[in-house]
């Protein structure tokens, strides 16, 4: 049976209320076809992770999908603030918003664990400060066997359902991605399912780049989406639209324009292209 | 030639990095001043940025950490988890460059929240990779513009470590790096008292004054003895900013298709 869906069935298939997802792809390769599509299905309740939310889980958010989010730098890259979570946090719009909160080094630690099948990530960090004191409930301390040196203990991360975006996939279901590969790979590897959305399917993988392969026995469900990551880029066959990033800035400011720009956007369309 | 604060500011922090020096690059006015340092004297410095780009030399400056044009000029290209453990937490990072939303007297950081963390009345993005740069990198330099609201006596939150309360209470909670070396301010540059850790103005940039900087500090800031006036910026250094600058806007219009 071929994994190949479109993205209805794929989202639908696999995506249930209340589940824990992370949508993958630090800055380069964001799955925005997927978060958009579980728009479209209204998927509720959903636990959300990623390390730096961006756009996307503002998107998710707004629309009141998203019961907790789990992250590690929350602001529109470069321009500012997502003022659909800090509405969300600050003031409960559009419903509350529980969250858990790490630093990038920490959440990348807690992925590997997750990845590794470990309990937990182990890092030199965190000593004297506030995200530590605040959250011992995935942050503790553990003495090095060895050394004795005090080090910060991560719990680890393992989603229900990753989801990223690749460059390719064969026919077959391996995926490749290159260019800055972020934490898809932990991110994939933790998880219990992994989804992809793909600029192209081909019958053999590019093997000019260096990257991350991720075998078809590992993938439950692939869609083609051509442009599916956009306005992040996938390298090699676009760019990141950092004039949206900007513009992105008034649309999340006023609910209304956001809206609109769900309606327009999201709503309106059956996939994103 | 006439010149900005901002000028002043990123052109200061740019000369303090040395040709060749490795450094962990946050985005907005870190990258700015280094990206500048490595167009002018340091062709050679090695730009790292949390996205896995190493030794990258971007044209024009990146608006996102993950820019493309980041991934298409570096040497290499290695994952988030890599980047913090192999480069960062293994110490082979010279400068971790950082900026901040607020700093208090010993170089602590908060990035996180105003208010308080369970119930903020703004919430700011977070984290990132600030903590550990903070924590892991040999020296820290830090560049932030100097204003009442920012340069406070002790932070909302620690979300990056300086020196905690005060003297030795950095090293002996076994901190490997050594801690924020100066602060860079469009007014002028501070750097911290051998013992106390307590940062005092030591330098003013041309043109301001004292009382302008204490009307920006709400710690009662101490003047070192030995106040310098910073040096003025270089035509060169000004050209190069500027050009690097337009560049950077041309190139963040352009609306792709």
């Amino acid at each position: 049976m071929t994994k190949i869906v479109s993205l209805q069935e794929l989202i639908a298939g696999h995506i249930h209320e209340g589940q824990t997802l992370a949508l993958e792809g630090f800055t380069h390769l964001i799955p925005f076809a997927a978060g958009h599509e579980i728009i479209r299905q209204g998927i509720q309740n959903l636990t959300l992770i990623r390390m730096t939310p961006d756009l996307i889980y503002d998107q998710l958010i707004g629309v009141g999908l998203v019961k907790k989010i789990v992250f590690s730098w929350g602001g529109n890259p470069g321009v500012g603030s997502l003022y659909r979570l800090r509405d969300a946090i600050e003031k409960g719009i559009p419903q509350p918003l529980e969250w858990e909160e790490h630093s990038h080094a920490a959440m990348a630690c807690a992925y590997q664990a997750g990845a590794s099948g470990l309990p937990f990530g182990i890092l030199r960090g965190y000593t004297g400060t506030d995200l530590a004191k605040e959250n011992p409930a995935y942050i503790k301390w553990v003495d090095c066997p060895f050394t004795g040196e005090k080090l910060a203990a991560i719990k680890a991360i393992n989603p229900d359902v990753t989801i990223i975006h690749a460059q390719q996939a064969d026919k077959k279901g391996n995926v490749k991605i290159w260019g800055i590969t972020g934490v898809q790979k932990e991110a994939a590897y933790a998880a219990k399912k992994v989804l992809v959305t793909v600029e192209e399917v081909v019958d053999e993988l590019d093997k000019t780049y260096q990257g991350i392969y991720i075998p078809h026995w590992l993938v439950a469900g692939i869609t083609k989406v051509p442009g599916g990551a956009h306005p992040s880029y996938a390298m090699g066959y676009s760019q990141r639209n950092n004039q949206f990033y900007k513009s992105w800035d008034g649309i999340s400011k006023d609910m209304s324009r956001f809206q609109e720009w769900i309606e327009t956007q999201v709503m309106n369309k059956t996939q994103d292209a | 030639m006439d010149y900005t604060k901002d000028e002043m500011m990123i052109i200061t922090a740019s000369q303090m990095l040395g040709n060749g020096e490795v450094c962990f690059v946050g985005i907005g006015l870190p990258s700015t001043a280094c990206n500048l340092a490595r167009i002018t004297h340091a062709p050679d410095i090695v730009l790292i940025y949390e996205s896995g780009t190493i030794d990258t030399k971007p044209e024009v400056l990146p608006l996102s950490i993950g820019d493309d044009i980041l991934a298409a000029t570096a040497s290499s290209v290695v994952s988030v988890p890599e980047i913090f453990s192999y480069w960062l937490q293994a110490g082979k990072v010279d400068i971790g460059f950082l900026g901040g939303a607020q700093i208090d007297k010993y170089g602590n950081i908060n990035s996180t929240v105003i208010g308080s963390y369970k119930n903020p009345k703004v919430r700011l993005p977070g984290a990132g990779g600030a903590p550990e740069i903070a924590a892991n990198a040999k020296k820290t330099y830090v560049i932030m513009r100097q204003t009442k609201r920012a340069f406070v006596d002790q932070v909302d939150f620690i979300t990056s470590v300086g020196y905690l309360r005060g003297g030795d209470e950095r090293r002996k909670s076994g901190i490997s790096g050594e801690g924020p070396q100066v602060i860079i301010t469009d007014l002028g540059i501070l750097e911290p008292h051998a013992i106390s850790k307590e940062f005092m103005l030591t330098s003013i940039h041309p043109g301001v004054t004292l009382e302008e900087i204490r009307d920006n500090t709400q710690w009662n800031l101490k003047i070192s003895p030995d106040l310098k006036t910073t040096k003025a910026p270089p035509k060169a250094y000004l050209e190069a900013l500027r050009g690097l600058q337009n560049r950077t806007e041309l190139a963040h219009s352009q609306t792709m298709p």
